[in-house]
């Protein structure tokens, strides 16, 4: 005891005095660490802690864009996106019992099986199930509240005008991107760019505060085309008649504002319905009038005839010794469908004299034939941007024989597409000049390109004129109301090289004569119902979308209402 | 230290402490304003959603084709005949004239 009472004055003096120097260093120096390591978290390497504290309340949120709508000219949707959901399903979070998976199952029109093959494939984290429900499938779906089964929202494309306008307009794929047509055509300016933002949650998930945008979304643009919803209903509906009263394998139909060279409508037969796909053939899906070749026949004579009174080689009622229906170029022969003793040049259009249009053409040089021809926009494409279209052909002049140069003269030997050859007829309905393509609605009268003088057109309108009176070979392209114009075409198609006793029947007009305001032209592939010739199964569908469209567009009339004489019986044939 | 300096800096620490109270709040009010902004931007955003279905669904009903149809079967409207039309132009002076 007495030993411990006496220690305790001695204990202060036992303890060394370094010990309390020590144990301060060491504190200071641990501050010291702390320090700088405070110093080197918040201030040199700051990003590491920056972005676990941004991952606690900011997040990275996707903004999407939209795919832009494509109009007709007065704004009438012909393709718009709108959004749907899909359904996917996250593999190793699914928790379904068998009741469940049955309902699903209904709901999406899919076997159990196959659902459960991908519900229960581990080895993925996403997969998809369904893509673009409609609504009231997506509301079943998410009432079965699965866990791990989930929706995600995508756009799908409507096209209200379906058939009508569908190898026109093309289509997208599942993302939304242009695959065919005019949506491939636009897509620069029709797809959208999602963007994305940091925007600050708070612990419930609303966000409160804008970070600012990362990437702003782009939408896409409104597009309009030159297409008229309406025209384009009566072209496609009249075209449509066509082939099946005629048992045609199919047909085009081009119809083109005088004016501006604007398409106002462009239809093929067969088409499919653009909103649903699954059973739809490659052929039915081919703009036939842009990417199809044919030889046009006698609807090139006006072209020729054109060029022989430009050069001053013929005058309208230059008489031409037609032969009597048999002429020979080079050892081979060319038949009329009407053998005549001699027609005048004007003639020669009104009944489409195959011979009167070879001698017209054999008198002037090859070269010249090939540069107005070319000048027409033929073997050139018709500046549409219309993906994969055809631009046709028109041989080198140095290569033409005289039979060539005669057979080409009435449309053999060279090929067109439709849309090409209603391009050309802009020449004579709008005195002499060739106008560009649009696609697009234009708001600026565009300048054309001068192929023939006013003075030639004049006199070929005269001509195209007769060719739909009594006595011409279209009379049934008349219009009750309207001076309409234009010329026939019944060629033989070419098959392994030989002119087979298949044809193409085709009608290039343009109407009112006194002010033309349209430019049609009807093609139809191998009519197979008694008749084939461009008269009588391509004109009758010229007159019917002329005269409807006329009307729609509000046009004022420029013949009495009575002017269709009543037709002959015996409607004059050609061929070629 | 004065007294005088003393009261002011008291003067200053409540309006300090007010200062930050007030950013507090306001920053809170910020906060509820931009949720209701968010909010309105996304009932913006449906309603273009919308306003595309709707466009989508009165283009489908209006399509030409289905009015010719409805008009050919359930009004029993016809295209009229050559005889049953007349035309009536409208001079530039406003005055109308019947068309031959």
């Amino acid at each position: 005891m007495n030993h411990a009472v006496s220690a305790h004055p001695d204990i202060t003096a036992k303890l060394p005095g370094w010990r309390a120097t020590a144990l301060f260093a060491a504190l200071l120096l641990l501050l010291i660490g702390l320090l700088m390591r405070g110093i080197y978290l918040q201030g040199i390497h700051n990003d590491f802690l920056q972005k676990k504290g941004d991952a606690r309340y900011s997040r990275v949120i996707e903004v999407s864009a939209h795919r832009g709508m494509i109009t007709d000219r007065n704004g009438e949707p012909l393709a718009v996106s709108t959004p749907v959901q899909s359904v996917w399903a996250s593999p190793s979070d699914v928790e379904a019992n068998h009741r469940q998976l049955k309902k699903l199952s209904q709901i999406l029109g899919m076997d159990v099986a196959g659902i459960k093959s991908r519900i229960f494939n581990v080895s993925r984290n996403f997969v998809y199930l369904k893509r673009q429900l409609p609504p009231d499938q997506v509301d079943k779906v998410v009432d079965l509240n699965i866990p791990g089964i989930m929706l995600q929202q995508e756009y799908r494309r409507y096209y209200p005008a379906g058939e009508e306008v569908a190898q026109t307009l093309g289509f997208t794929g599942q993302d939304d991107n242009g695959q065919e047509g005019l949506e491939l055509a636009l897509q620069e300016l029709l797809a959208g760019k999602p963007g994305s933002r940091r925007v600050i949650k708070d612990m419930r998930g609303h966000i409160v505060e804008d970070a600012g945008d990362l990437r702003a979304p782009r939408h896409g643009k409104d597009v309009a085309l030159s297409l008229d919803g309406k025209v384009q209903y009566l072209a496609y509906r009249e075209l449509k008649n066509a082939v099946l009263s005629n048992r045609a394998k199919s047909g085009s139909v081009v119809v083109l504002d005088a004016r501006s060279g604007e398409v106002l409508a462009l239809a093929n037969y067969p088409s499919f319905n653009p909103n649903n796909r699954s059973n739809t053939s490659i052929r039915s899906m081919r703009n036939r009038a842009v990417a199809d070749l044919f030889e046009p026949g006698s609807t090139m004579k006006p072209f020729t005839i054109a060029a022989a009174l430009e050069a001053g080689k013929i005058r309208p009622n230059t008489l031409i010794n037609t032969e009597n229906g048999v002429f020979s170029v080079g050892g081979r022969k060319i038949h009329d469908t009407h053998p005549e003793h001699a027609l005048t040049v004007a003639q020669v259009i009104q009944k489409s004299s195959n011979i009167g249009s070879a001698k017209i053409a054999l008198s002037m040089a090859p070269e010249l034939l090939w540069k107005n021809f070319s000048n027409s926009g033929f073997g050139e494409r018709s500046g549409s941007d219309f993906p994969g279209e055809a631009s046709g052909k028109l041989h080198d002049a140095k290569t033409w024989r005289p039979i060539e140069q005669a057979t080409m003269s009435y449309g053999h030997g060279i090929s067109v597409n439709l849309l090409q050859l209603a391009r050309a007829y802009t020449i004579f309905a709008n005195d002499g000049e060739l106008l560009p393509i649009s696609m697009l609605k234009v708001e600026e009268q565009p300048s054309g390109k001068r192929v023939f003088s006013e003075n030639t057109v004049r006199a070929m309108r005269d001509m195209l004129e007769s060719v739909v009176s009594a006595n011409g070979t279209a009379p049934l392209a008349q219009v009750a109301g309207y001076r309409t114009a234009g010329k026939t075409g019944t060629a033989h198609k070419l098959e392994n090289g030989r002119y087979v006793n298949r044809y193409v029947a085709s009608f290039v007009g343009f109407a009112p004569v006194s002010d033309p305001r349209l430019v049609v032209a009807v093609m139809v592939d191998e009519p197979n119902n008694k008749q084939y010739y461009g008269g009588l199964v391509a004109a009758p569908a010229f007159s019917k979308i002329v005269g409807a469209a006329l009307h729609a567009l509000n046009v004022p009339n420029d013949a009495p209402l009575d002017n269709v004489i009543v037709t002959p019986v015996d409607v004059m044939r050609e061929e070629v | 230290m004065l007294p005088s300096s003393h009261g002011l800096n008291i003067l200053l620490l409540f309006a300090v402490v007010g200062c930050a109270l007030g950013l507090v709040t306001s920053q809170h009010k910020a906060r509820k304003l931009f949720v209701e902004l968010g909010k309105e931007k996304d009932l913006a955003q449906q309603m273009e959603v919308e306003w595309g279905q709707l466009q989508l669904e009165q283009s489908t009903w209006a399509t030409p084709r289905r009015i010719g149809e409805v008009a050919e079967r359930r009004l029993q409207m016809q295209t009229p005949g050559i005889g049953q039309i007349q035309f009536i132009r409208i001079e530039p002076d406003g005055q109308t004239k019947y068309q031959p």
